[in-house]
């Protein structure tokens, strides 16, 4: 047990390591710096010395071990740097939108979960017409771009019918009617390929687990159906698909990232991809930052759930 | 997006196919199964294929065959719908819709170009070569492959885009690296397996180099799954790319058409153009919809897929047109003229025909023949437990008073159980490996008696005991994996002992253990049929412990009892040739340092069952009129019958 806390805690630092040093090097690669994209949002025309000061002002002028010593120290002490073009600190930038972003990730993980896992069990035990909408509906879910989704759930949920509003965010704890209303839409956008996800993993390990001997065995013992398959079969069934989760939460950031873009949700993945459009460095590391984490306690989870799951495991 | 692609199950190295149908004849089991599903699965790989090359060919060659030139404003004609003019239609600028996604998609092609060939340079090489060499080499591969997973996919592309402002390119060739370990992992599994072959080792040994056994060995068997990945890879660099163009992070509008653009600018209109949507997002859903089906049909091309279990098949007997009545005389059990066939992709094959037996209670009756005899589906066909495809077509079995045949689920799982009990032949693998034995037994106990938790928990531990189990209170605690085949066995008896059941079905249940273990195991179940009263029907092939533990014994052989006595008899004067030349070849028999004798000749498969004596091929006392037609089993003795015409002559050699 301490030893695989260990490995989890090595793991966990080394990863948030990676990405944090990768964005440095990401920097130096650049050909323009911050400074100069700060002195010409200010005005058209600056001189080396300005230059030369805002490079000083901004630390980048130190060689890049010692920068990112510096982002190092800063993270000790909470805070995230500093952000080009408001000045504030990314800590303070980031914190309101962290709340955003965990509702929608957090939302289409359960919604995927519950609607996934529920078309994998009926497909796995039925085959023909439930087995083949489960074919559909992966490949689909697959497929479709989640923007276009998006724009298409947009043009007759929130415009033609008016059900939802068209994008923007409420917090849970100012108005919770208006935050599932606020947050119906992109959660349903980004479901559509956890669901497809969970429901073709969930098949297959559904499908494995019942043809199992034990299955055989347990069915000759006299147990009722319900028992052999949402007791002993989906119980063997969930230890590989927990072990995708992890996987599906990493790709539901990435999917939240566009659509928190499209539907104006002041989210995380929103602030990364405006960021990304001006230079602001530093917002970005933050962001990978805040994501690394999300990560990394997910992959905690996951491996919590799985040692809870697996006997086998659990005993090492 | 996806950005990290959905891993894909890889039957290849599980074949649960074969798990599920235990006892299939043997023809049945090795031949490929063609399902209706998979027909359709393989055309729509092939309509898919098709669709990538039109594509291919239509973007590639764009400033030939497109019908407009991709930025022409014709400013009369915004947002129009389609026409003969413009097929798809026009967008805000009048722009031809079909000629900007023809141009459109040389973006996109170019992009999964750059990301699949990172992608693939990078997982092949990583991939064979920490299969290959393992050690240090794969430990340091795997981490970073783990590490390169675990990235917030991405972040880390807006992180490039705000370096390389716009740069597709220097996208894609980070989302290959990124992505990489999806491949390696499929690489690295394959070829640590393959060199772990007998044949590639016989090859190394024989002064093959490393350099040699990659190429001639381990790359043609990668081929085919790394095709897969890739396709399915492409995928992912198709939506990704879309995406950020759709974001104007890549390849923004004023650079030129590109489909992740052109859903962003129809975003902008769909309440006054909703048509130029469809054309645009459908495009980019088609394609990736083609490279999945791709890449789903390639695998199918590989291997058979896993058969979903339908778990309830719903039963369809037909019941024998003259059934036997039930008569009040007969013992516990009584079956007559059972057959069971099994629908194979090429037609109904019968893998039991007409047999016929009693069971008094508290007598062991043993079922005795070769694999494949059919013996097991016999047994398990009792139950109803027989895989998906098997079924009872004819016969009866009257147990206690019920007919079994064309019970519901239902009304089996009464009989389960609780009357009629299954031990199985791979103990451990019978049980349910994510529950502690106590639970499981408290749950079958539970199911057959009302009885509450704490007292459900009691009777596990006293079943444990019964099956004499040192230390009950331990092994009730623990879970199957820590127990030994012996001991899993003991624990599936408990089990089966549980709900007090009347007759005992024990399927080759030593056959997995070893020697002493055996005799332990028969000599509980001897003394548990002494004690309770318990009948059992005990299937195996071996001979000696046929012997050992069973009153009276049924000789099986291709689908039919060719004999049926009481196990002395058997073995003192067996009139089939087929129970002769098996006593005969058995080992317990054979003197020391004797050959052992064998016969000649195999176990015929369901389709080459003949019409007249099926043993007749192997016979050294076939003639002409064996073969005339079906034999019947004829009493040749008190309790005892055979089925041969020349069971006489069975008695002189």
């Amino acid at each position: 047990m301490i030893r695989s806390a260990l490995r989890w805690l090595l793991s966990s630092v080394a990863l948030l390591f990676v990405v944090t040093a990768l964005t440095f090097v990401l920097v130096s690669l650049a050909p323009g710096d911050a400074a100069r994209a700060i002195l010409s949002s200010q005005s058209s025309t600056y001189t080396q010395e300005q230059y030369a000061a805002m490079r000083h002002a901004l630390g980048i002028d130190q060689p890049l071990p010692v920068q990112y010593g510096h982002w190092l120290n800063d993270l000790v002490h909470g805070s995230l740097g500093t952000d080009l073009f408001s000045g504030q600190s990314v800590a303070e930038t980031l914190r309101d939108r962290i709340g955003p972003s965990l509702s929608i990730i957090l939302g289409t993980v359960v919604l995927s979960g519950l609607v996934g896992t529920w078309l994998g069990v009926v497909s796995a035990r039925r085959g023909g017409l439930p087995g083949r909408i489960v074919d559909v509906v992966s490949l689909v879910g697959f497929a479709v771009p989640n923007f276009w989704l998006a724009l298409l759930l947009v043009e007759l949920l929130a415009i033609r019918l008016a059900w939802f509003p068209t994008g923007g965010y409420v917090p849970l704890t100012q108005d919770p009617a208006g935050w599932l209303r606020a947050i119906v839409l992109p959660v349903v956008t980004l479901s559509a390929a956890g669901v497809a996800f969970v429901a073709k993993q969930t098949r297959d390990a559904m499908s494995e687990a019942l043809s199992a001997e034990y299955v055989t065995m347990l069915r000759a013992r006299g147990l009722p159906e319900r028992a052999i398959v949402y007791k002993h079969a989906l119980r063997n069934a969930a230890i590989p698909v927990v072990t995708l989760l992890g996987l599906l939460l990493i790709s539901l950031l990435s999917g939240a990232v566009v659509i928190e873009s499209f539907f104006s949700v002041p989210g995380l993945g929103a602030q990364a991809v405006e960021a990304s459009g001006t230079h602001n460095l530093p917002v970005i590391t933050g962001v990978a930052f805040c994501f690394t984490v999300v990560v990394v306690v997910a992959n905690l989870l996951v491996d919590l759930s799985y040692r809870w799951l697996n006997p086998r495991v659990r005993a090492r | 997006m996806t950005i990290v692609p959905l891993p894909t199950t890889e039957p290849a190295d599980a074949t649960p196919a074969a798990a599920a149908d235990p006892r299939l004849p043997a023809a049945g089991r090795r031949r490929r199964t063609w399902r209706p599903r998979t027909w359709r699965r393989r055309w729509l790989g092939l309509l898919a294929g098709a669709y990538l090359l039109v594509l291919t060919v239509a973007c590639v060659g764009a400033s030939w065959w497109a019908p407009a030139d991709p930025e022409f404003q014709d400013l009369a004609h915004p947002l129009a719908g389609p026409s003969s003019a413009h097929w798809l239609g026009t967008d805000r600028l009048g722009r031809d819709v079909l000629s900007r996604l023809l141009y459109g998609g040389q973006v996109t092609l170019i992009a999964v170009v750059e990301a699949v060939t990172v992608f693939a340079v990078l997982g092949i090489t990583f991939g064979v070569l920490a299969g290959y060499f393992g050690g240090w080499l794969d430990r340091s591969v795997g981490w970073v492959a783990d590490l390169l997973l675990a990235l917030p996919g991405i972040i880390v592309l807006l992180m490039v885009l705000s370096v390389f402002p716009g740069n597709s390119t220097a996208t894609m060739i980070v989302l290959g690296v990124i992505s990489c370990p999806l491949l390696l992992r499929v690489t690295r599994g394959l070829t640590s397996s393959v060199r772990r072959e007998p044949y590639v080792q016989a090859a190394r040994l024989s002064g093959l180099g490393s350099a040699q056994v990659m190429r001639r060995h381990v790359l043609p068997r990668l081929v085919g799954p790394i095709i897969v990945q890739l396709s399915l890879f492409a995928a992912t660099a198709v939506l990704v790319q879309a995406a950020l163009s759709f974001l104007g992070l890549a390849r923004p509008e004023s650079e030129g058409p590109s489909w992740g653009n052109m859903v962003g600018a129809a975003a902008e209109v769909t309440s006054e153009a909703p048509w130029l949507a469809v054309p645009t997002g459908g495009i980019l859903a088609l394609t990736v919809l083609a490279l999945g089906l791709f890449g789903d049909a390639l695998r199918d091309a590989r291997v058979d897929r896993i058969q979903p279990a339908f778990a309830p098949r719903r039963r369809r007997v037909t019941r024998p047109a003259d059934p036997t009545p039930p008569s009040a005389d007969t013992g516990l059990l009584s079956v007559s003229g059972l057959t069971v066939a099994f629908d194979l992709p090429r037609g109904r094959a019968t893998a039991v025909r007409d047999v016929s037996f009693e069971v008094a209670a508290g007598e062991i009756v043993g079922i005795v023949g070769e694999s494949g005899s059919g013996k097991t589906v016999t047994a398990r066909s009792l139950l109803g437990l027989l895989p998906p495809t098997g079924q009872v077509v004819a016969g009866s079995a009257v147990f206690d008073g019920t007919e079994l045949t064309g019970l519901g689920e239902r009304e089996l799982a009464r009989v389960r159980g609780g009357r009629i009990a299954l031990v199985s032949q791979e103990p451990l693998s019978g049980l349910d490996p994510v529950f502690r034995v106590g639970s499981q037994l408290a749950e079958v106990v539970r199911r057959h008696q009302r009885v509450g938790r704490a007292a459900a928990r009691a009777r596990a531990v006293e079943l444990l005991r019964t099956v004499q189990i040192a230390e009950p209170e331990r092994v009730a605690r623990l879970y199957p994996y820590a127990l030994s085949g012996g001991m899993a066995q003991r624990v599936s008896i408990a089990l089966a002992l549980a709900g007090d059941p009347a007759l005992l079905i024990a399927d080759e249940p030593t056959t997995a253990l070893d020697v002493t273990v055996q005799a332990e195991i028969l000599a509980l179940l001897r003394e548990l049929r002494d004690r309770r009263g318990m009948a059992i029907v005990f299937v195996t092939h071996d001979w000696g412990v046929l012997a050992d533990v069973c009153d009276r014994a049924l000789v099986m052989y291709a689908g039919e009892i060719v004999e049926q006595a009481a196990v002395e008899d058997l073995y003192r004067s067996p009139r089939h040739p087929y129970t002769r030349s098996l006593l005969a070849a058995n080992p317990h028999r054979a003197a020391v340092a004797d050959t052992l004798p064998t016969i000649p000749g195999s176990v015929p498969s369901p389709a080459e069952w003949a019409v007249g004596c099926r043993f007749r091929p192997r016979c050294d006392l076939a003639a002409d009129e064996c073969a005339a037609g079906p034999i019947p089993l004829v009493p040749v003795g008190a309790g005892h019958r055979a089925r041969c015409i020349r069971h006489e002559q069975v008695v002189d050699r």
